[in-house]
């Protein structure tokens, strides 16, 4: 690990500042993606500005309707928060079906929205990689590609974004707040991660030293019938091959709102609005869930290895809205 | 704002370990496994991968199970670290302790200091009545020799014991 100096902000202000002055530095909360890289040498600040101490831990209900997340509440915290269970379903169980126990008591809203790719080649400072070492080349491209992204790659990077939690949230339409060096903004989720490109090193529309204060779920009454289907190698403790987060309002039989969105297969958490639309207006059943299901893949690209995922991110898809019509509430 | 620190100098670290205050010099990389094991001698405490992804080195931050692995010690400062060494008192095991040992709930023994805290906190935590939830909340503790049927067995013992 190379050697960092290590400060603890007792104000986002302070961390602000701190982060302004060092271009290297990096706000540490729960730190298990970024301590886990640090000793793998793949991140190397010079600067650990510890932000667990921020008041970011509220979990609160907007006037609006909306419930606002601070930063720093813990994703077991935010699994088992009633509102979220009895609101946004989805979320819980996302949140609940990523990591582990230990992990989910350390990993923060805001830093689950920023964890690193899990591709092995990034994770691996012997491998060329286009995210790690710009223009160094994607190792994955020809390589063991088994675990990687169909959905929104490109030729400089094929890797899957990690997060179960941030699946739902997009399918949710989150608003992400931060506090920058240019005064406070909001984000539409859907804005917050960056395809790769040509530039995969860049992942976020963080301005360097901007700060996620708070994760803002709108009210949507129709999520409470909501649901976040995982599939992994293994049945617990292990990232998504694919995984659909799924909210449908029915009336009568027939689809009259939608929401989807799929794991394991994106570069981004990724929205699919393609299925949303092939969703609105159809009846429920397994015709329009495979309609969907297509819809949502139609763009995708397979690799060497990967190819399964194109018919099985399907699968999940149809599976997670069969079960969700066959458990109303 | 609290205490800066220069580039790999030595900083005054303070942990609370097992209801004991211990002040420390440390290099700030240093995690929490390491300095519980280098500096404080609490072997218990094991090192598995030091990537967050076995669990040996499951500890209680507060009364909540974390990963002393990718906790820095310096991140550590002000909570209450509850390691195994803490959990029984002289000839007093922990009631999980004495369940694992009923149990047969190991066999090399790497990674059970780290299966009983997480245990122990499970007690707390909402988890299922069944074994399959129990397995669940125990997914992030790898065990090697395959005890698991075991150490299922052992916390279900407990949970029965403590939760009726």
């Amino acid at each position: 690990m190379h050697p960092f100096s290590f400060t603890t902000a007792e104000t986002a202000a302070v961390a602000l500042r701190l982060a302004a002055e060092d271009p290297r530095a990096r706000y540490l909360a729960g730190g298990t993606t970024l301590v886990d890289l640090m000793k793998l040498e793949v991140e190397r600040p010079t600067q650990l500005i510890d932000i667990t101490a921020l008041p970011l831990t509220e979990v609160t209900t907007l006037p609006n309707g909306a419930l606002r997340v601070g930063a720093m509440v813990r994703n077991s915290d935010l699994a088992h928060n009633e509102d979220v269970r009895r609101r946004y379903p989805m979320l819980s169980q996302a949140l609940l079906a990523g990591a582990s126990g230990q992990l989910r008591n350390m990993a923060t809203t805001g830093g689950n929205l920023l964890q690193r790719t899990r591709c092995p080649y990034f994770r691996d400072t012997a491998m060329p990689c286009n995210k790690r070492e710009p223009g160094t080349g994607c190792s994955a491209l020809h390589g063991e590609n088994r675990g990687h992204a169909v959905l929104g790659t490109s030729e400089a990077c094929i890797a899957t974004h990690p997060s179960d939690m941030a699946v739902a949230l997009v399918a949710l339409d989150a608003a992400v707040r931060t506090a920058g060096p240019q005064g406070e903004r909001v984000i539409p989720i859907a804005e917050l991660h960056r395809l790769p490109g040509g530039h995969p090193e860049i992942e976020t529309t963080l301005a360097p030293g901007e700060l996620i204060t708070a994760v803002e779920i709108p009210a949507l009454p129709f999520a409470a019938r909501s649901l976040y289907v995982k599939v992994r190698d293994r049945a617990s403790y292990a990232f998504a091959l694919a995984s659909a987060a799924v909210a449908v309002d029915l009336d009568k039989g027939v689809v009259r709102d939608a929401r989807v969105a799929l794991g394991g297969v994106g570069t981004v958490p990724w929205r699919s609005r393609a299925a949303e639309d092939a969703l609105h207006g159809k009846p429920a059943g397994a015709a329009t869930y495979r309609a969907a299901a297509e819809a949502a893949l139609a763009g995708a690209v397979p690799r060497e290895h990967n190819a399964f995922k194109i018919e099985l991110a399907r699968r999940t898809l149809v599976r997670a809205l069969t079960r969700l019509e066959a458990n109303p509430a | 704002m609290g205490t800066a620190t220069e580039h790999g100098v030595a900083v005054d670290v303070e942990l609370r370990i097992n209801g004991a205050l211990a002040r420390l010099a440390l290099d700030p990389r240093t995690t929490l496994l390491d300095a519980l094991r280098e500096h404080l001698r609490l072997t218990g405490t094991k090192k598995g991968c030091d990537h967050g992804q076995c669990g040996a080195c499951t500890v209680h931050a507060d009364g909540r199970r974390v990963l002393a692995c990718l906790t820095l010690a310096v991140a550590a400062q002000g909570k209450a670290i509850t390691t195994i060494e803490g959990l029984g008192r002289d000839g007093e095991l922990h009631p999980m302790q004495q369940a694992f040992l009923d149990h047969d709930g190991f066999q090399c023994g790497y990674c059970t200091p780290g299966q009983i805290m997480s245990a122990v906190a499970l007690l707390g935590e909402p988890c299922g009545p069944n074994d399959d939830h129990v397995r669940e909340c125990m997914s992030g503790n790898l065990c090697r020799c395959g005890a698991y049927a075991n150490i299922v067995a052992a916390i279900q013992d407990v949970r029965r014991r403590v939760q009726p």
